[in-house]
């Protein structure tokens, strides 16, 4: 089951639009990665404008090893993020994710409440807006 | 570099920790700190299943996954190969190390090993907490010191199984110190 681990958004207006946008595209995720098994890509995939073009909003997606998966929903008014800029981002998500199941005091499936993971984030968004 | 000694070390203290003799448990008592020791290792596993393949592609299929097992994890845990990997291709594989860092210690050939007990452990529907079942050795009384040694690494073979998305079944055995193999049995859901 696809449950969410963590969520966040800004502004917080709109808040329950992209937790929609974000459930719809898990389906594409999952479709995927069904169809990675038979092709040679990679773990990191990048999907772009694939859902709801006409709203300006580009949504990416990353999966781990472990099956975790990370979905990005950005304004595509802000033209100015590059697919490198994407990826590195990306990875400081998996990273602290990664130290996030490290701490003996997390149970693996709870919902995140880490403040580092929290302050992490945050400085992402405030870089991209 | 004294890494892996520390780590020896701290391993033998947990186990003697968890084996001291609970006069009024009688069996149970032994039970619970195999399941004890396991879940450690459980946990150690799903946190290592989720570091170590950082920077590698994507599991295509449970072989790979094994693979990683065999090479990345031993390699970082025990700074060594795994020595066989045997499947039959329909879910169960034999991990097969000659020289278990963890046994070595003990003196090679058959002299501590008495009866020959097994020690198996499987993930259910929440799986922080492992149970242990089907525990055996022969006439009860012999000591079961390498099984217990294998406990924790059971655990972390089944935890790092878990995060990569397996549920599996890990049963050890030891046939001659310090040899011992190690049986994986992936459930199909």
């Amino acid at each position: 089951q696809n449950y969410p681990l963590y969520i966040r958004s800004t502004p917080t207006e709109n808040e329950l639009k992209f937790h929609y946008m974000v459930h719809t595209s898990l389906d594409v995720v999952d479709e995927k990665i069904s169809a990675m098994g038979k092709a040679l890509v990679d773990q990191r995939e990048l999907y772009l404008g694939l859902l709801y073009p006409t709203e300006d909003y580009k949504v990416y997606g990353y999966v781990t090893n472990s099956k975790v998966k990370f979905v990005m929903v950005v304004d595509s008014s802000n033209t100015a993020l590059r697919d490198n800029e994407i990826r590195s981002m990306f990875r400081k998500l998996h990273n602290s994710y990664t130290d996030v199941m490290c701490n003996p005091f997390y149970n693996p499936g709870d919902r995140i409440q880490s403040r580092a993971f929290d302050n992490m984030v945050t400085s992402m968004m405030i870089q991209v807006c | 570099m004294a890494d892996a000694v520390l780590f020896e070390f701290l391993h033998t203290e947990m186990v003697t920790e968890l084996w001291a003799p609970d006069p009024d448990a009688g069996s149970g008592g032994k039970k619970k700190s195999l399941s004890v020791l396991e879940g450690l290792g459980f946990r150690v596993g799903q946190a290592l299943g989720e570091r170590l393949p950082r920077e590698t592609l994507a599991f295509r299929e449970e072989l790979d996954a094994l693979k990683f097992l065999c090479k990345d994890l031993w390699a970082a845990m025990f700074q060594k190969h795994m020595d066989g990997l045997r499947t039959n291709h329909q879910g169960t594989y034999v991990l097969q190390d000659n020289s278990f860092p963890l046994l070595v210690t003990m003196g090679s050939g058959s002299q501590y090993l008495e009866e020959a007990p097994k020690v198996s452990g499987m993930v259910q529907d929440m799986p922080i907490c492992p149970t242990l079942l089907g525990l055996s050795w022969g006439s009860g009384l012999a000591s079961p010191l390498p099984t217990v040694f294998l406990a924790f690494t059971c655990g972390l073979l089944c935890g790092a199984l878990h995060t990569l998305g397996f549920q599996s079944l890990v049963t050890a055995s030891v046939a001659a110190l310090p040899a011992c193999r190690f049986q994986v049995v992936i459930q199909k859901s």
